[in-house]
């Protein structure tokens, strides 16, 4: 019981050693400024990242976070009730250090001519720092700083290619609709405070099912739509999925991965965690005159096929995983369309569980177009033909990541989407089942088409040997190795996001 | 935990001959799939199972754990071996190794890939026969459809990438139905909370489902029952939808049409027996009985008619594949003892001897560089051992007695006319057996004009004997053919001791 002498702050370790190698990196940096000892910069990255992954999983195992009924050690509240860690939190601390440790380990050869290696690497650090607080925060206030610690260093990394007009244009959009949607989340933000006159959570449920914000229901709900907006953005999903193309396209590819999947997987743990503990549903639903639920059954039946559509015509490899992207975002947000007020754990948890999915094969999938820019083999479908016969192992992971993203079977990816399918079933949205279903159908003709490309298509034009990085073949093969591991040991990952999903819903 | 070993011997196996150096990928597949064909051989010799292993029968090598338990459905590692599955392992294990062999000649790029991509589909292979949860069994069934596309589309002919897709396409909206309509069968039982397919099988002929989004329980089995169906019946392929098959016959290199012919197609026939016509009780399949026989012989007849009209040597064997699928279809659905034991011995006895058609089709390939009937003659002249063996399994084929296929095909119309629960089952009898007559005719047809008279090859190569690795094969399926043919009870003794289970829960049809 040595863990619980220690103070409660200490839970949020994960965050803490993420912000702390932040620093140890300025540090070194300020030693020898001028060294390109990228090496050393990517191992401290790396190895920050994983003793964030260590210390999550280990709490996560000795019980840190779940509730005593269930035979944990409780849900630590921190300063004040400003951060919890619970299961919940825990688990998407672990699927932000994964994917920071992929993209460190992986930007160690991407970046390794460049001339800002460690303020790229203490961006990513801090971003991640920020993306790990997303996930703990407890109150509106807490949620908006972590979200923007998370947000600002990502406007940096994405634009700091600064040569590449690409690079610069995606950052600046990214950055204009980030700052838009910032306002409105705010704005949303004072608009709850103004209905309910909390921030907590939990004090903005007690007051609603109290009946006390009745008065000001169309207040509450305008707050909570604007709300929806920033969780939006946040998750690249209509309607503020537009700078998502832009800035994935234009971005060094281990950035675009590190956004597209932990950035994500952190904008959904606000909104888990804010409609879970603040906006309880049949309460908000009488206070505002209509169930919250009905706004993400749209979004979700949007944003995936929109992000379907979009992603079956694109010819550029990278906006293609873009527009997938936006698409899995649909999917994920099933989990909270079907919550209603008796039950949605199982939706939930299979929602988490495809976020923890796809921080592997999606991450594994953006380091491979960073390793094909690496080579300099151009961009589009037809410029990857035939890759399959000089990396083979490499062609062999993508073909992994692809038929995962699409859900096929021998993979962990058909888990998660056959969860939601079911779990969606079980909500009752037959409508939004029958969308996953078909929108993953479809999916399946645009991820084998890059399938087909790399191992059935000839080369274009003729291609030397193509170097195999160290860094980047590694992050991809243990990417590869996940997604594939995850098919036998789905269990563990399953049990922890329902139980997860139950004690945020209980 | 024997069965778990055969699946990662294969697919460690796979990995290691992926990464390995071409020059001796071809090899080292072969010494690695001689250890599961021995392993499986093995098994057989020690099989103490009895019964239907859906029907309560005493599985062998069992094995059973929980894997995923997500709300109050639980997902469970389940495999086991039953007098049908055992024969259908060890024609996997032994194909794969001989088909492994065959490719020496033919495949000369990316020899690692090919063989690792070989070596992996015959894992899933093995897993799709022995698993017994349907997640499992589903996995292993989806996991071969990736591999088969990459062979043919890879190393396939002139029109491989259309085949490829069209083989992928077909057989993936099969499996998305099939898959569907399992799911919701089981939601709609209710009271079953696992997809062990024991347990379902034990709900289905113990009251059927209660319904599913408002469908109600008799019309849910019926739809379930036909769409499975369906999506079996494109894996088979039963005419109509069978045009796959021939694109990805003729595109796919031999190795790969060995495995498609010899192994895949009976994945087909293998599910329908143990989803179709074990876990749905008489009432649920009595109105598609005349359908499914109708559909049978057309396939028998029409399969027939269309290899009689080919010049291409390799659509010949494939569209008597179609044929042939015919038989098992009308032998499952007679529901005799011999009617269902004939159409598993069947899957077996056509594994063996179409893979040994393809194997001749693809040594003389190696040769003269043409399939085209039209383009040679006389090849008895230059190959006479490899043109031997072809017209061998050609008569192995048309089912020359003392040869599996006359064993194979005599039951199961044996057990077809005299079938009491199909109606004019003489009729459906005497029209499939009519195929047999064709079958002799596009064969001999066939044989008469490539293999005797004078030598003469349209295409410009030498041709000479075929290397003793491409004929050392074919012996061996030669033997197992005959060794079948002349011992059937090797098998069939074990298969009737788990297809009568089937037959005394559904009563006379």
């Amino acid at each position: 019981m040595a863990l619980l002498e220690l103070p409660a702050w200490t839970t949020l370790a994960p965050a803490l050693l993420l912000a702390l190698t932040a620093l140890v990196l300025f540090i070194i940096d300020s030693i020898s400024p001028d060294a390109q000892n990228s090496g050393l910069l990517a191992g401290t990255t790396a190895a920050g990242s994983l003793a964030s992954l260590g210390v999550a999983v280990w709490y996560l195992l000795a019980g840190v976070g779940t509730p005593t009924v269930d035979g944990g050690r409780g849900i630590i509240d921190v300063l004040g009730d400003q951060f919890v860690v619970d299961q919940l939190a825990l688990f998407f601390m672990i699927i932000v250090a994964v994917v920071t440790a992929l993209v460190a380990v992986a930007s160690y050869d991407y970046m390794e001519d460049h001339t800002y290696q460690a303020e790229y690497y203490s961006l990513v650090l801090l971003a991640a720092t920020g993306m790990s607080f997303m996930a703990a925060a407890n109150s509106l206030v807490t949620i908006f700083i972590a979200l923007e610690l998370a947000s600002l260093p990502s406007y940096a990394l994405v634009s700091i290619l600064k040569d590449n007009r690409g690079s610069v244009e995606g950052g600046l959009k990214y950055f204009l609709i980030g700052a838009l949607s910032s306002a409105i989340f705010v704005y949303g933000i004072s608009l709850v405070y103004g209905a309910t006159g909390h921030l907590q959570l939990e004090n903005i449920a007690a007051v609603i099912e109290a009946g006390e914000a009745d008065p000001y229901g169309g207040l509450l709900g305008l707050g909570i739509l604007m709300l929806i907006g920033g969780f939006a953005f946040k998750t690249a999903s209509v309607p503020f999925h537009f700078w998502a193309p832009e800035a994935y396209e234009g971005a060094p590819a281990p950035i675009s991965a590190f956004l597209s999947s932990a950035s994500k997987a952190a904008g959904f743990v606000i909104a888990f965690r804010v409609f879970t503990e603040a906006f309880p549903v049949a309460e908000t639903a009488s206070a505002i005159g209509v169930d919250w639920t009905l706004a993400f059954i749209i979004l979700a039946i949007v944003t995936m096929t929109l992000g379907n559509f979009a992603a079956a015509t694109q010819n550029n490899v990278k906006r293609m995983l873009a527009y997938s992207s936006i698409g899995h975002a649909g999917y994920a947000l099933i989990g909270l369309a079907g919550i209603s007020a008796g039950g949605g754990e199982l939706v939930m948890g299979a929602a988490m569980m495809h976020l923890f999915v796809y921080g592997f094969m999606n991450t594994g999938a953006f380091l491979f177009v960073a390793l094909a820019e690496y080579w300099g083999v151009g961009r589009t479908f037809e410029d990857y033909n035939g890759l399959g016969r000089r990396a083979p192992v490499a062609c062999f992971a993508l073909a992994i990541f692809m038929f995962s993203l699409a859900g096929i079977p021998p993979l962990g990816g058909f888990w998660s989407k056959y969860f939601l399918f079911t779990g969606a079933l079980e909500a009752g949205l037959i409508v939004v089942a029958a969308a996953l279903v078909i929108n993953s159908a479809l999916s399946l003709y645009y991820y084998s088409r890059l399938v087909k490309a790399v191992w059935i298509e000839e080369p274009v034009t003729e291609r030397d040997g193509l170097s195999q990085p160290v860094g980047l073949y590694a992050a991809i093969v243990v990417a590869a190795v996940m997604t594939l591991a995850l098919l036998p040991l789905f269990g563990p990952v399953a049990d922890t996001a329902v139980d997860a999903a139950t004690a945020m819903l209980a | 935990m024997m069965i778990e070993a055969l699946i990662a011997v294969a697919l460690v196996g796979a990995f290691v001959t992926f990464v390995a150096p071409n020059r001796i990928a071809g090899k080292l597949a072969f010494a690695i799939s001689l250890i599961p064909a021995g392993l499986s051989l093995w098994m057989f010799s020690a099989f103490d199972g009895s019964g239907n292993a859906l029907l309560d029968g005493e599985l062998a090598f069992a094995s059973e754990f929980e894997w995923i338990q997500f709300g109050e459905y639980s997902i469970s590692w389940l495999v086991g071996l039953d007098g049908i599955s055992m024969p259908l392992v060890v024609l996997t294990t032994i194909l794969s190794s001989l088909a492994i062999v065959s490719s020496w000649t033919p495949i000369d790029e990316r020899e690692s890939q090919f063989y690792g991509l070989v070596l992996f589909i015959e894992a899933n292979l093995i897993g799709v026969f022995a698993a017994l949860d349907f997640f499992v069994w589903f996995i292993f069934w989806e996991a071969v459809l990736i591999p088969m596309y990459l062979l043919i589309g890879i190393w396939g002919g002139p029109r491989r990438k259309y085949a490829a897709i069209k083989f992928f396409v077909y057989t993936n909206v099969a499996s998305l139905v099939m898959f569907g309509a399992f799911i919701a069968l089981v939601f709609g039982l209710g009271d079953v909370t696992t997809f062990a397919l024991p347990d379902v099988t034990t709900a289905m002929l113990n009251g059927g489902p209660d319904g599913f989004l408002g469908i109600g329980g008799t019309t849910l089995a019926s739809l379930v029952f036909v769409a499975m169906f369906l999506g079996f019946a494109v894996k088979v392929p039963i005419v109509p939808f069978h045009t796959w098959l021939p694109d990805a016959h003729v595109e796919a290199p031999t190795p790969a049409s060995v495995l498609l012919a010899g192994v895949l197609l009976k994945m087909g026939t293998y599910a329908l027996l143990r989803f179709n016509f074990t876990m749905f009780p008489t009432e649920v399949i009595e109105p598609f009985v005349i359908p499914i026989a109708a559909i049978a012989v057309i396939s028998v007849i029409y399969g027939a008619m269309l290899a009689l009209a080919q010049t291409d040597l390799k659509r010949i064997v494939a569209y008597s594949s179609v044929s042939s699928m015919g038989y098992v279809i009308l032998g499952l659905i007679a529901y005799t003892q011999f009617g269902v034991g004939g159409a598993t011995f069947q899957m077996v006895s056509h594994g063996l001897i179409s893979g040994l058609m393809f194997m001749a089709v693809g040594v003389i390939y190696n040769a003269t560089h043409t399939r085209m009937v039209t383009d040679m003659s006389g090849m008895a002249d230059r190959m006479p051992v490899a043109v031997g063996i072809l017209v061998a399994g050609a008569f192995g084929y048309m089912g020359l007695p003392l040869m599996s296929g006359f064993f194979g095909e005599f039951t199961i119309f044996f057990g077809a006319f005299g079938a009491e629960g199909l109606a004019y089952s003489q009729v459906f009898t005497a029209l499939a057996m009519f195929g047999i007559v064709i079958v002799a005719g596009y064969l001999l047809f066939a044989l008469q004009r490539t293999v005797f008279g004078p030598y003469h090859l349209e295409t410009d190569y030498d041709v000479d004997r075929a290397p003793l690795h491409d004929i050392a094969p074919m012996f061996v399926l030669l033997g197992l053919i005959i060794l079948l043919g002349v011992a059937p009870e090797l098998i069939f003794e074990m298969i009737t001791d788990a297809v009568d289970p089937i037959l005394e829960t559904g009563g006379e049809l």
